[in-house]
């Protein structure tokens, strides 16, 4: 039972520590493509190590076992990478600078989110804004 | 068989899933999981035109494990960038990764892995889906870094999808 408990303790303290740092690399990092990193990734393990405490929590000290953690996992995993890459995105679309320091395809199309602004630019509806 | 099951995977993820939505490992939410892995790609094949096909099953439980270990390390790494360097003195670049890679469902998780692990997010696509537009938070040689996903991911994905 000790033994648990101390597991568990470690475990969160693991997950504090690294959401801790993926939110201080949100505040701190100097752009919006470096600022990206901190929460796309060093929170994964944080939630992942918080998920294995609630895990190991449930299984040895109230004796029902819970595997609800795994599907938070699953999803968390399934939507960060998403989320991320909207961001980024909106972000290339947005900012001219971001716009024009991308390397080239290397193919010859250019990158979906530009091509797709463009073929829109003659429609009324949609134009690309041309930056603050 | 394929008429009972029109879409396997679809089947086992429904199932897996219910399972652990009811978070209850016992005979009837089995028995439910397994009619709804049944009922509901049946009746929705009509839309799944294209099913992904994996070729390679065991592949994937070594990539998820190799994935799950470069989570560990990225998550290490990226706490060491954030907590003792300065932001502005981070070497970060834009690096565009050729696809070998041609379907949807490959590229997909190309792009996710690439987006969970070190140092990279990955931030478009061309518009013909056959290059990936990269950032790397740290990186001294964008070219081995482009190297690097090639060779430990994409071969991997090309190995189960294609």
């Amino acid at each position: 039972m000790i033994v648990a408990e101390v597991a568990i303790s470690l475990l969160i303290l693991v997950g504090a520590f690294f959401l801790f740092v993926g939110s201080l690399g949100l505040a701190k990092l100097p752009d919006l493509m470096r600022r990206l990193h901190g929460p796309t990734k060093a929170t994964t393990l944080g939630i992942g190590s918080m998920l294995i405490a609630s895990m190991l929590y449930f299984w040895a000290i109230e004796e029902s076992p819970s595997i609800h953690e795994l599907l938070i996992t699953l999803f968390l995993f399934l939507t960060a990478p998403v989320t991320a890459q909207m961001i980024a995105k909106a972000h290339i679309l947005r900012e001219r600078h971001a716009r024009e320091s991308i390397p080239g395809t290397g193919r010859p199309v250019g990158w979906a989110t530009l091509d797709a602004a463009k073929a829109d630019e003659h429609s009324e509806h949609t134009q690309i804004p041309s930056g603050p | 068989m394929a008429r009972l099951f029109p879409h396997p995977i679809l089947s086992i993820v429904i199932a897996l899933v219910w399972i652990l939505l009811v978070n209850d490992i016992s005979a009837g939410a089995m028995a439910l999981g397994i009619l709804l892995g049944w009922a509901i790609p049946k009746l929705t094949s009509r839309y799944w035109p294209d099913r992904p096909r994996i070729r390679r099953p065991l592949a994937v439980l070594e990539y998820f494990g190799i994935v799950l270990k470069d989570i560990a390390v990225s998550n290490v790494q990226v706490a060491y960038l954030v907590l003792f360097r300065r932001g502005d003195t981070l070497r970060s670049h834009y690096v565009t990764v050729p696809l070998d890679l041609t379907t949807a469902e490959a590229i997909t998780a190309l792009a996710g892995t690439i987006t969970l692990t070190p140092g990279t997010v990955s931030a478009d696509l061309s518009a013909d889906g056959r290059s990936l537009l990269v950032h790397c938070l740290e990186t001294a040689d964008p070219a081995a870094t482009v190297a690097q996903i090639k060779e430990r991911y994409e071969r991997r994905l090309k190995e189960i999808f294609e």
